[in-house]
């Protein structure tokens, strides 16, 4: 093989791999995008990370168990530049598992203006949040409220039997966050509505 | 493609060795010109560890600026605001401006001389991917002078401390970030194709040596993680900017996902930074023990093993996140499983020295350093693999010991020592014998000083990145920061060493060391501007 042959065979084969290496680096930038919803499916499949359904789901019936009780906790909390007050009616309930239970928290916007706000859930422990079924939650939606007006909305849950026995205690936080209406438009994971895919 | 155009040699430079004469007649440029327009690997090799130094320097002085500050209990120099800066500053420094460049200079200067090349494949692009650095650093030093201060919330930049609840400068830090790893990028795929397209004919793969064959395996890391990371920057970019909620609970977002991408990329970042030393290192103990290296296709596979699981492990960086136990028990295991691959190094490296007829120049003596010390740091990482224990373990002192040994008496130790063993190729000269050997005491007393103290303070409870701490911690303190100190005054003598070696000193034969056998050791010392412009005949020697 000449010279001038090698050296034309040596920058083909720069030239493939080049494009070979750009390829793999523009496959790997869409990865780490498509990380995102992956870990949202994941997330809601195995139910990691105390993340539960973000629609209504169906009540399950079955039989309730009466031969243990579980301690639901409730946790409330504003964050920080926003005026409200997110309150419940009792701190924490004892249940029966498969038993469907109600509790009402209480919303006041204490500013003067009118302002949305949505509470985000989050369930501890994350092993439980599967076993979790939301009949009907404030958290599906966001909530709007003018200055001043206070709103009682209802939370109506059930802890399906399979539960598993080692759960004592499951807490549910509910965190209050201010919502632009801008904001929540662009949002790359825009909250479900009720009845999406239910 | 910029390969079309050959380097133009110059007149003051060529030796009889550099062909392509018939170009002469193309005036060059000269001064400052001449360093921005270069394409010459050499050249460039050298402007990306001149950069580096400098930046271990600066990332240096803000470590002082930590130490001085942790010196007593209590705040006296400085706002707990500009500590934040200093400890994030510092690591960004180190990371992405000393340790990364510092590496990928050696492959520049080094890879085609080992490999038998006349340059790299893409020269014109290597000359970008280097300014890209200094415009990249310069942006970065710039926030500092921002108003609201630089990043503040730790090199590992977790949201929502970065993107929430973070200075307004954090853009700046997000398009620098980017720019440095565009430049990392593009050296990378440089590599990848100079290494597999240029070497010379009758080098296979298995012939190449162990430096060529750990940044291949780097330059691969490289391509398929800093894409992760411009993602997971540009992620902040829109939740800071645009209104998304990738990292914002409130709009439906999550702030561990943000952890997660990050150590996706930055696990095999931690590798990016420490498989090339185990090719320099692979190097140095069998020129110094003048016995072949014990186990070379081991070290290969074993540094393939590293990489490949190096995108297994990352969640155990996140052990206290709340992880199920089943991932707990997952990332515990395979973290472990690390240990082996790297145990295979380190007893192929004692294995090589084993009665081989050992010396201890300067490069002996810090690659010595390096084996002993990075086992110590690879010690305290399998400690930390532990999930339980290291529900006790995290955000102390003792992770800060475990990366800084992993990093300081191993990575910078490694390139120091490559330093010292090429110097004679770059320079022509040898480097002062007594003052490399007081470099190196200096140094490896003040490492150990500083940070092995760490360990003890982090065991205790001691938390990272907080500018006051309770007074039981005082003494151990005391002792790390008369070590940083120390070990920050004796890096002026490298510097010293580098001048006085550039300057003159003993001369240097084409092969510097008695028992060097690669091919960079058969081109006359100092190297000429280009070598190779023939491909030298190749005949496997070891292996």
């Amino acid at each position: 093989m000449s010279r001038q042959e090698q050296q034309a065979r040596g920058r083909e084969g720069v030239r493939r791999t080049v494009s070979r290496t750009l390829v793999v680096l523009a496959g790997m930038f869409a990865f780490a995008f498509a990380l995102v919803p992956l870990y949202d499916v994941f997330c809601e499949v195995t139910g990691l990370n105390g993340k539960t359904s973000n629609s209504a789901q169906m009540l399950v019936h079955e039989e309730v168990d009466t031969s243990r009780m579980v301690t639901v906790q409730f946790i409330t909390r504003a964050s920080a530049g926003l005026p409200w007050e997110l309150d419940v009616q009792t701190r924490q309930v004892r249940v029966h598992p498969g038993q469907s239970n109600e509790v009402f928290f209480t919303f006041r916007n204490r500013g003067g203006d009118a302002s949305q706000a949505r509470a985000v859930p989050s369930v501890s422990p994350s092993e439980a949040s599967v076993h979790l079924r939301k009949l009907s939650c404030f958290c599906f939606q966001e909530q709007r409220l003018e200055g001043g007006e206070r709103l009682e909305a209802p939370l109506v849950f059930q802890l399906t039997r399979d539960l598993p026995a080692d759960i004592k205690t499951v807490t549910l936080v509910y965190t209050l966050y201010p919502v632009q209406p801008a904001q929540a438009a662009v949002s790359p994971r825009r909250p479900r509505k009720e009845g999406d895919s239910a | 493609m910029a390969s079309t155009l050959p380097p133009k040699p110059t007149p003051e430079h060529s030796t009889a060795t550099a062909g392509g004469m018939a170009e002469v007649g193309h005036a060059r440029p000269r001064g400052l010109m001449r360093w921005l327009l270069t394409t010459n690997h050499k050249e460039i090799g050298s402007l990306y560890l001149i950069f580096s130094l400098s930046m271990f320097f600066i990332g240096g002085i803000f470590a002082l600026v930590v130490r001085a500050e942790l010196f007593q209990p209590g705040l006296q120099l400085v706002q707990p605001e500009f500590f934040n800066q200093m400890t994030t500053m510092h690591g960004l420094i180190m990371v992405f401006g000393a340790i990364m460049p510092a590496f990928v200079g050696l492959a520049n200067w080094m890879v085609p001389l080992q490999i038998g090349a006349p340059d790299m494949a893409l020269p014109r692009l290597n000359n970008f991917s280097f300014w890209l650095l200094p415009v990249a650093f310069a942006l970065l030093l710039s926030t500092l002078l921002m108003p609201g201060g630089g990043p503040n919330f730790g090199w590992t930049f977790y949201a929502p401390l970065s993107t929430t609840y973070a200075p307004p400068s954090t853009t700046f830090f997000i398009l620098s970030l980017h720019i440095a790893g565009i430049s990392s990028i593009l050296g990378a795929i440089n590599i990848i194709a100079t290494i597999l397209n240029l070497r010379a004919p009758g080098m296979r793969m298995m012939d190449m040596p162990l430096f060529v064959w750990t940044w291949l395996i780097t330059a691969f890391l490289l391509i398929a993680v800093m894409p992760v990371l411009a993602g997971v920057i540009t992620m902040m970019l829109m939740d800071i900017n645009f209104g998304t909620s990738f990292f914002n609970a409130a709009g439906g977002g999550d702030p561990v996902l943000f952890q997660h991408l990050f150590w996706f990329f930055g696990h095999p970042e931690v590798y990016i930074m420490i498989l090339p030393a185990f090719g320099i290192v692979s190097a140095i103990i069998p020129t110094f023990s003048r016995k072949r290296l014990f186990g070379y296709a081991s070290m290969v596979y074993a540094t393939a093993a590293i990489a490949i699981l190096s995108f297994l492990v990352w969640a155990h960086h996140m052990f206290v996140v709340g992880l199920p136990l089943v991932a707990e028990l997952f990332f515990m295991y395979t973290t472990m499983l690390i240990a082996v691959p790297t145990g295979v190094k380190v007893f192929n490296w004692v294995a090589t020295m084993f009665r081989g007829s050992i010396s201890f120049e300067p490069p002996m003596l810090f690659a010595l350093a390096f084996v002993v010390q990075f086992t110590v740091g690879g010690f305290s990482g399998l400690m930390l693999a532990i999930s339980p224990a290291d529900f006790q373990y995290h955000d102390t002192y003792f992770v800060v010991a475990h990366f800084h040994y992993v990093l300081v008496p191993g990575a910078l130790f490694a390139i120091l020592a490559g330093a010292y063993y090429w110097l004679p190729k770059w320079t022509g000269h040898y480097p002062h014998l007594r003052l490399s050997q007081w470099h190196f005491w200096l140094s490896v007393i003040g490492v150990n000083l500083t940070f092995f103290p760490m360990h003890f303070s982090g065991l205790a409870g001691m938390p990272r990145r907080i500018p006051d701490y309770a007074l039981q911690f005082a003494d151990f303190n005391v002792a790390s920061s008369l070590g940083a100190f120390l070990f920050g005054a004796s890096q002026l003598l490298f510097v010293l060493v580098i001048i006085k070696c550039v300057r003159g000193g003993e001369k240097a034969p084409a092969k510097a060391w008695e028992g060097a056998e690669d091919l960079e050791w058969s081109v006359p010392s100092p190297a000429p501007l280009h070598t190779f412009e023939t491909p030298p005949d190749f005949h496997p020697h070891r292996h």
